[in-house]
């Protein structure tokens, strides 16, 4: 029964006609959408620049604003806040509404969200190029960028609950449920982890609350968490309902979703003190993280099988839909990085992972793979539907779809061999016991992987401008159809 | 029983369990840090002074300019308990040796290597020829230029500002007599002296004057405070002094 209403509320829509449309408010939905690749672009690009000067180290010209040091900061939160950001706001509006039923809530406070997010983002970002920043990866933004966080959130919390409470649907469709996890976690993991003293009033600089040790588990508990609740639990929502909507039919196990959505929820806030390996913390924490990280692995493949398995009796889609191709390769990504991370989690893995590019390349697995791809494909099924039109060009996308995934493969190989040759290095010893090798030999020997990541790089963002411009065409194409129809029409 | 089917009927319900559900980890993993005795040693020198003391002014703002400047991107300062590390980098962190990092910059890359005990390792005249061009003296470095650490003035206005709040989150500086005295008491008279937020102007000063980290007596250069901060780096603990036993049951 509860599988019906799901049915029921994944396919609702499909027969909305153009009067529904303004029953919902798709307005806030395109301007987080087109920010997303706004941001998706500024971000990445940013992150192929920074992979360049590792590269080619004359690329920091000596211009304090554009170093490695600075850059770096702008290249994370521009994909992290800015395109998973936007894009989470857009598919998480879009969905709440489409599954309950029901307009969103509060549109001028939705406005706000839009504003001040972004603003929130633009504020951090040109300080981080100013050497403005905590200091803390990820959490890089100062104590009044957050401050104007805290403050979206709660309106974003407050929406998005209002929208449920006010649903025509008895059921809160499971996509809901991650997206609210997700609401949940980021504020927590947000407000402790930012918990600063400014120096002034006015000033810009503070200092954490906390030190050293403490400081670093409550740093990694949010980083972690950044990656499971931001990262993860909420993209996992986009992908409960762009899967099914795409397939044309329902989530494969309903029962598997229950499961897979508290078992994440439960075990993810676990597992952070495993970037924390070896290191001046106790360790009875590092042990119950690696534990609680291998048995995360069960969950994560349980929601990858019920995304992947949702296709089963359509499987020729894999070949004939690109927007499907995307998402199921998403999933496959997905599967690879919750794969690799509870390894890399191993104390004996990590001995080795830890401080090099593997690190790097994982991330990227899950991020570029997962994140990334997933984000793409529902963006392909969702702004067509925005503007109540067709795609403008099919061919485009599965343009698109190699240029990401050849830059997807490259980019993990290169750092499997950058990461994995240097710490084989940096632990390799002569007959006679001592190193074999200096720290720059290491540095030397990476230069080639180094520079195929930045190809990789360029290859992705090659790919996201492709449908930017496919995204712009769809659009042109529908203003030019609406400006002929009215004119048809005075005529 | 309670059915699923509640939860998924009930907003608030959700709510409310997802919040217990993701409060859990943290409270067991993270909290209790702050209430277990031993997360961070009591290291000691023969004359039972602390051994790990707060930073002076000028390596407080020369830490500053190392974390703008996103030197922590690249460099780790956490060194683990391996025995290539031991021969690269030294003995292994102690959480006591970053007790007073407010943000804490133990890093998570390596593109350069560990920085924790590169206290000492090099002249400061190495340092300040490195930072402004460090291909002038290892070719193959792909670490940036920082040219500018030698043009820009060191600003230290805010210098007893920001004690003032290093000091509010926890850091033993002291602004009162019986702070001060407290001070001599864990820390001995000479460093107690360093930590005095009335005289940190002047200790600024006279450290940069004495140190001479960029090598220029006439100017007050970022330079100077980010040498003096990494010349620091790791010296705090003297472990020729200390039996490894001593550590090892806190880990
Ligand atoms: C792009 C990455 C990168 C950034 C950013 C970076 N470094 Fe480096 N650093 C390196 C590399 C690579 C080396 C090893 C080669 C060399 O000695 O230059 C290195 C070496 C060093 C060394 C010598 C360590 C030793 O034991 O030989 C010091 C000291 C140092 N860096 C300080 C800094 C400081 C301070 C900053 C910030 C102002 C900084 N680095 C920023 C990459 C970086």
């Amino acid at each position: 029964m509860a599988n019906s209403a799901v049915m029921g509320s994944a396919t609702a829509g499909t027969s909305v006609s153009s009067g529904a449309i303004e029953q919902y408010n798709y307005d806030i939905v395109k301007k987080f959408a087109l920010m997303a690749l706004f941001w998706g672009i500024a971000g990445m690009t940013a992150g192929t620049y920074i992979a360049s000067e590792l590269a080619w180290p004359f690329l920091n010209f000596d211009i304090a604003q554009i170093t490695f040091g600075r850059l770096r900061p702008l290249h994370t939160s521009g994909v992290i806040f800015g395109f998973g950001g936007n894009a989470l706001f857009a598919t998480s509006y879009y969905i709440v509404q489409r599954t309950c039923q029901t307009r969103l809530w509060g549109s001028g406070l939705a406005n706000f969200t839009f504003w001040g997010w972004n603003a929130a983002i633009a504020i951090a970002g040109v300080g981080y190029l100013l050497g403005i920043t905590q200091g803390r990866e990820y959490a890089e933004p100062e104590w009044y960028v957050d401050l104007l966080i805290t403050v979206v959130w709660v309106a974003y919390f407050l929406i998005y609950t209002m929208t449920l409470l006010k649903r025509n649907q008895p059921h809160i469709y499971v996509a809901n449920w991650f997206f609210m996890s997700f609401i949940l976690a980021t504020a927590l993991l947000h407000i402790f982890n930012n918990l600063a003293v400014p120096v002034s009033f006015l000033g810009i600089k503070s200092y954490s609350l906390f030190s050293g040790a403490q400081d670093a588990m409550t740093q990694w508990w949010y980083g972690h968490n950044a990656v499971g609740f931001f990262l993860t639990a909420a993209f996992l929502g986009m992908m409960y309902y762009f899967v099914p909507k795409q397939a044309g039919r329902p989530v494969y196990s309903y029962r598997l979703s229950i499961i897979h959505f508290w078992a994440l929820s439960f075990m993810y806030m676990w597992v952070g003190t495993h970037h924390l390996h070896w290191t001046a913390i106790p360790d009875w924490t590092s042990t119950l993280a690696a534990t609680f990280s291998i048995m995360l692995l069960m969950p994560s493949w349980g929601g990858m099988i019920n995304g992947i398995m949702t296709l089963s009796g359509a499987w020729d889609k894999l070949r004939s839909d690109p927007i499907m191709m995307f998402l199921i390769t998403s999933l496959s990504f997905y599967g690879m990085s919750t794969f690799e991370g509870p390894m890399m989690s191993l104390k004996s893995v990590n001995a080795l992972s830890h401080y090099t590019d593997w690190t790097v390349g994982h991330v990227h697995s899950g991020a570029l793979g997962w994140v990334a791809m997933v984000t793409f494909g529902s963006f392909y099924h969702l702004i067509p539907k925005l503007w109540n039109t067709t795609i403008y060009s099919v061919k485009l996308i599965y343009v698109h779809f190699f240029l990401a995934t050849i830059g997807i493969l490259l980019y993990i190989t290169a750092l499997w061999v950058s990461g994995i040759g240097q710490g084989l290095m940096l632990r390799a010893f002569d007959e006679y016991g001592n190193l074999a090798y200096s720290f720059i030999e290491t540095v030397a020997f990476m230069h080639g992987p180094l520079v195929a990541r930045a190809v990789a790089g360029i290859f992705f963002v090659a790919g996201i401008l492709l449908m930017t411009y496919n995204v712009w065409m769809t659009i042109a194409k529908r203003e030019t159809l609406r400006s002929t129809a009215t004119s048809a029409a005075k005529a | 029983m309670m059915k699923h089917e509640s939860i998924e009927t009930n907003a608030a319900l959700l709510i409310i369990f997802t919040l217990v559900a993701i409060s859990i980890g943290g409270l067991v993993e993270v909290v209790p840090l702050f209430y277990i005795e031993g997360t961070v040693e009591d290291v000691k020198n023969a004359d039972g002074k602390d051994a790990v003391r707060p930073y002076t002014p000028l390596e407080q703002l020369g830490r500053d300019i190392y974390t703008r400047e996103g030197c922590y991107l690249c460099h780790s300062q956490m060194i683990r308990p391996f025995r290539d590390e031991a021969l690269r980098y030294g003995h292994y962190s102690l959480a006591a040796e970053s007790q007073y990092d407010h943000p804490f910059q133990w890093g998570s890359k390596r593109t350069g290597p560990d920085l924790a005990r590169v206290g000492g390792k090099y002249s400061s005249a190495w340092h300040v020829k490195h930072l402004t061009a460090p291909r002038s003296v290892v070719p193959e470095s792909i670490m940036p230029n920082y040219p500018w650490l030698n043009e820009n003035d060191l600003d230290t206005g805010d210098i007893a500002a920001k004690m003032a709040t290093l000091k509010a989150v926890g850091v033993p500086y002291s602004l009162t007599k019986i702070e001060y005295d407290a001070n001599v008491e864990k820390f001995g008279e000479s460093v107690a002296k360093k930590l005095d937020i009335n005289m940190a102007e002047k200790n600024l000063m006279e450290q940069a004057k004495l140190g001479n980290y960029d090598g220029n007596p006439d100017k007050l250069s970022e330079m100077d405070a980010l040498v003096a901060y990494l010349q620091v780096l790791g010296t705090m603990v003297d472990f020729s002094k200390h039996d490894e036993a001593e550590f090892v049951k806190f880990r």
